[in-house]
């Protein structure tokens, strides 16, 4: 299991801040596993400016999330 | 140079004070910048952010700044702010007062746009979550042409 957390909007569209997630190997299927169970999350979740950490770590949207224990989605930052 | 990330209401003239109290020998120059939350329709600001995660953001982008400082100070607020309380404080101190000046102006614009914040306003008529403009995105381009 993956915890997945959602920030900002996203939380707004998930209903949550975080949830426990079967794994997925990349974060392609994971978008598409939550997309077919959430469709306007997967909207979300498709659009470029979304980020995506694992394990802490910025990384593409089509990383590799094998064995990873938590995956952020982040939608534009905006400190200050 | 330090980073704080906090729930609680602070005071930028008494971190100040703290700041500048430790004397540095060749400490010419402090510059500061407070982010205040406007009020008018806003009833008040929500911020959330990604412990350690923002934190380390944060640091990466603030660390090159800080290597051309004596010391930089970053103060941050999270959770709700109410309308005239800060958001956020910077401090930069150095020899001359260029240094000092451009440190805040790139340190802000890099909070602005990479700092892992997401920040929502409520006013009377709901709430809206407020995402960088394209000014503020264009300002903190201009850095990274200038670093490369």
């Amino acid at each position: 299991m993956a915890r997945i957390l959602f920030f900002g909007r996203l939380r707004d569209i998930a209903g949550c801040a975080m949830m426990e997630y079967a794994a997925c190997a990349s974060l392609l299927e994971l978008r598409e596993a939550l997309a077919r169970e959430n469709p306007m999350l997967g909207e979300a979740l498709d659009d470029p400016s979304v980020r995506v950490a694992v394990d802490q770590a910025m990384v593409g949207r089509e990383a590799p999330i094998d064995g990873a224990a938590e995956i952020a989605f982040m939608p534009p930052l905006s400190g200050g | 140079m330090r980073i704080r990330i906090t729930p609680d209401r602070f005071s930028p003239e008494q971190i100040l004070a703290e700041f500048l109290g430790a004397y540095r020998e060749e400490a010419g120059a402090c510059a500061t910048f407070t982010g205040l939350c406007r009020g008018g329709a806003v009833r008040w600001l929500e911020l959330e952010h990604y412990p350690v995660f923002t934190e380390g953001r944060i640091a990466a982008f603030a660390r090159p700044i800080a290597d051309t400082l004596l010391d930089l100070l970053i103060v941050h607020r999270v959770g709700r702010v109410a309308p005239g309380e800060a958001i956020v404080f910077v401090a930069a101190l150095a020899s001359h007062r260029a240094e000092a000046f451009a440190a805040v102006e790139t340190l802000m614009d890099y909070l602005k746009t990479d700092a892992p914040f997401w920040k929502r306003e409520m006013t009377d008529l709901g709430s809206t979550w407020i995402e960088p403009t394209a000014l503020d995105i264009e300002r903190r381009t201009r850095h990274e042409e200038t670093n490369t």
